[in-house]
């Protein structure tokens, strides 16, 4: 076992030093920068975007003074309930309502005719199953007029409400899983194509004849994870600049179950499980292929594939203690996105100890799978009738 | 050059006990049996496609074989003994972007040698033989001769017992063939035992002590080159100012004439009866040689044979 490590640490390093010392890197490293640049010179726009443009607009094909009314109600419950929770209204027409929907010039979702005592909404089945209760609120309060009534509510400001506390323990779980999903699938990806260039230049004899695959598998994979984090701490840096920069140092997130500086451990554990699950798969089945081409043509599967192991592990968040999040935990590929999710909502530590230990022996497993079928299907090596997967390899084969 | 001299070794370096190596329905290694004397330097001849590779490889520990036992400086599980082994494969591999001697130090590394000595030992390699001006050039910048020097470098950097070599000499020029011959003797010198593949004849001819003649995927010849050679009968070529008479019938049946010359392979009972003849018989002797035929000779001999048998024998099948 030690020379197992020594020799994947020779492979790690001369892999980690050629990554970071090349001119890719920075681009690597400048990558995921592109989108946030963009995102915030865009952000204004879309914010307006998605309050103004994408709210309804419902056509009022009502007489005067009924219009009237409805645009009255309309300001009122705007001003209390907030603009972006009530679809806009525009004076449309009269005519049949029909008629006028039809029209390709229609800026209508659909069209409230008749009187406000009994209006008509004329729309699509299902826009009218989601605005019919905008429309009797409105027509509720045009019919109400001056008399509709507003009550005060008095405030009581508590320190903690459980209620909050677990809303945004779910958040902050949440959040944890997509940010370990988004950096495992960012990063974890790059380890597909990982041995094609050792088979691609036959340096891979010269490895296969000094050490053990194991400790080629494991040195990959360690150097890509070491590459990883220097990423993530050149990312986080910027982020952390970022938010200090615009939003202030008050800003505090809500707190996780476990505290701070437990969760960010786990978090960095996880993500790390994550990536040596993924990694090792990745290795495996990239270790297979003799050509970049099929290197990529893997990577839409396995993408896929990876989507599916991250719904899977939202879906187990709402669920805490379902049977539906213990599968999540014992499936070992979604397994460090429902144990960050639980760190956020549940104090216990222990469940994160035997998570962790369950996730490392599924690395070992899997590293030994990827190097048995290397052995046997590119290196040709092993008995013709039978597999040795987990034996040591003897010189004496009968 | 390197270091301290290696320390006292098994008597066969290296051991193959009925190894059969198969790659679908063909068998690249056949039930060889092999025995390379420690301190010694064997070659492995053999044509194209004889399974000399595949029998390096399995002896390595690179691939396991289908049957057979292997053992290397005393022991059966090869990769144990990664430390004091040096391996130059026939396909050379080195990373294109790593500077000469760092190239060196991470071959040394992978065997057990650290940095900062593989580090030293490589440029101390390279000035030595006049690649001084490559040692912090990326491996992308030299020529293929240079680049095969450095990956020989990174093959022995670790001061291995044991070095093997397959098809060293290919894609040198003769200079450079001539300086691997001048290490390989060295390393011997020291009590390396130097294990290498070829199928040119002449390197294996000069160098080793013994050698192994491969075709089909068995061994068909092992011995020592002398005893190579023995395997045919000299050569005789005779010209005489006589062209006819009764010393004739002294002459082996399967004489030929050319040129004016008899040529034939020396008798079973030796020269002395017929030079007897040629004499009683006033032939009048122009010239007598003798050749003793070359390892080329026997070698084509052997592994033409081989080939000739191998194919009587797939024909033979294919009929069946």
């Amino acid at each position: 076992m030690t020379e197992v490590l020594r020799a994947a640490f020779v492979i790690a390093r001369r892999d980690f030093s050629a990554v970071i010392f090349s001119k890719t890197f920075i681009l690597f490293l400048l990558g995921p920068l592109f989108p946030v640049v963009i995102g915030m010179a865009f952000g204004g726009l879309g914010e307006k975007i998605t309050t103004d443009s994408l709210r309804p607009t419902i056509g009022i094909a009502m007489s005067g003074g009924d219009v009237g009314k409805m645009e009255q109600a309309h300001r009122i419950l705007s001003a209390r309930m907030g603009a972006e929770n009530l679809p806009r209204i525009q004076h449309a027409p009269k005519g049949d309502p029909r008629a006028l929907l039809a029209r390709p010039d229609a800026r209508f979702i659909a069209i409230v005719s008749g009187t406000i005592e009994r209006p008509i909404l004329t729309g699509k089945a299902g826009d009218l199953a989601a605005l019919e209760g905008d429309v009797s609120l409105l027509a509720s309060a045009a019919l109400a007029g001056e008399r509709l009534p507003h009550v005060q509510v008095e405030k009581q400001i508590v320190a903690a409400s459980a209620g909050a506390e677990a809303q945004s323990r779910l958040l902050t779980g949440r959040a944890a899983q997509v940010l370990v999903f988004l950096l495992t699938m960012l990063l974890a990806g790059m380890v597909l194509s990982n041995l094609v260039e050792e088979k691609t230049n036959k340096v891979i004899e010269i490895l296969a004849a000094a050490v053990p695959i194991d400790s080629v598998f494991l040195g990959k994979l360690i150097a890509m994870l070491a590459m990883s984090f220097v990423g993530i701490c050149f990312w986080g840096s910027g982020i952390v600049a970022g938010v200090k920069l615009f939003a202030g140092p008050d800003i505090a997130p809500p707190t996780p179950a476990v505290g701070w500086p437990a969760f960010l451990l786990l978090g960095g554990i996880y993500f790390t499980m994550a990536y040596a699950l993924l990694g090792s798969l990745f290795l495996g089945i990239g270790a297979q292929a003799a050509t970049v081409r099929e290197v990529q043509t893997l990577n839409m599967p396995v993408t896929m594939a990876q989507m599916g192991i991250f719904f899977f592990a939202t879906y187990a968040v709402d669920h805490m203690g379902s049977a539906t999040e213990i599968s999540a935990i014992i499936f070992p590929f979604s397994s460090p996105f429902a144990m960050i999710a639980r760190a956020a909502q549940d104090a216990a530590i222990w469940p994160h100890i035997l998570a962790i230990l369950w996730q490392a022996c599924w690395v070992a497993v899997i590293i030994r799978l990827g190097v048995w079928l290397f052995r046997r299907h590119v290196l040709k090596s092993g008995h013709a009738k039978g597999g040795k997967l987990f034996r040591r390899r003897s010189a004496i084969v009968r | 050059m390197i270091g301290n001299a290696p320390a006292p070794s098994p008597t066969y370096a290296v051991e193959g006990h009925g190894l059969v190596k198969t790659f679908g329905t063909f068998r690249a290694v056949d039930g060889v049996d092999l025995a390379v004397p420690a301190g010694s330097i064997y070659g492995i001849l053999g044509p194209n496609g004889a399974g000399k590779t595949t029998l390096l490889r399995t002896l390595l520990g690179i691939i396991d074989p289908d049957e057979g036992r292997r053992c290397l400086l005393g022991d059966d599980i090869p990769l144990r003994q990664a430390r004091i082994i040096g391996y130059l494969p026939e396909e050379r591999g080195l990373y294109p972007s790593m500077k000469a001697y760092e190239a060196i130090a991470f071959m040394g590394a992978l065997r057990g040698l650290p940095l900062k000595v593989g580090r030293e030992r490589g440029r101390a390699m390279l000035a030595e033989h006049g690649m001084g001006g490559s040692i912090d050039k990326p491996i992308r910048q030299l020529s293929k001769g240079m680049a095969q020097t450095v990956q020989l470098f990174g093959t022995i950097v670790h001061e291995p017992r044991l070095i093997v070599l397959d098809e060293p000499f290919s894609g040198l020029d003769a200079i450079n063939q001539g300086k691997l011959e001048l290490l390989i003797r060295d390393q011997a010198r020291r009590g390396v035992t130097v294990l290498f593949s070829t199928h040119v004849i002449a390197h294996a001819e000069r160098l080793c002590e013994r050698i192994a003649i491969v075709a089909g995927g068995r061994i068909r010849f092992e011995g020592s080159v002398g005893e190579a050679r023995d395997q045919l009968r000299p050569k005789v070529q005779l010209r005489t100012r006589a062209s006819d008479g009764a010393w004739r019938r002294a002459l082996p049946a399967e004489t030929l004439a050319v040129d004016g010359a008899w040529h034939f392979d020396m008798p079973d009972e030796g020269i002395e009866p017929l030079l007897r003849a040629l004499l009683d018989g006033q032939a009048g002797i122009e010239s007598l040689s003798i050749e003793r035929p070359g390892l080329h000779d026997a070698f084509v001999s052997i592994a033409g044979a081989a080939a000739a048998q191998q194919m009587q024998e797939a024909a033979g099948d294919n009929v069946a």
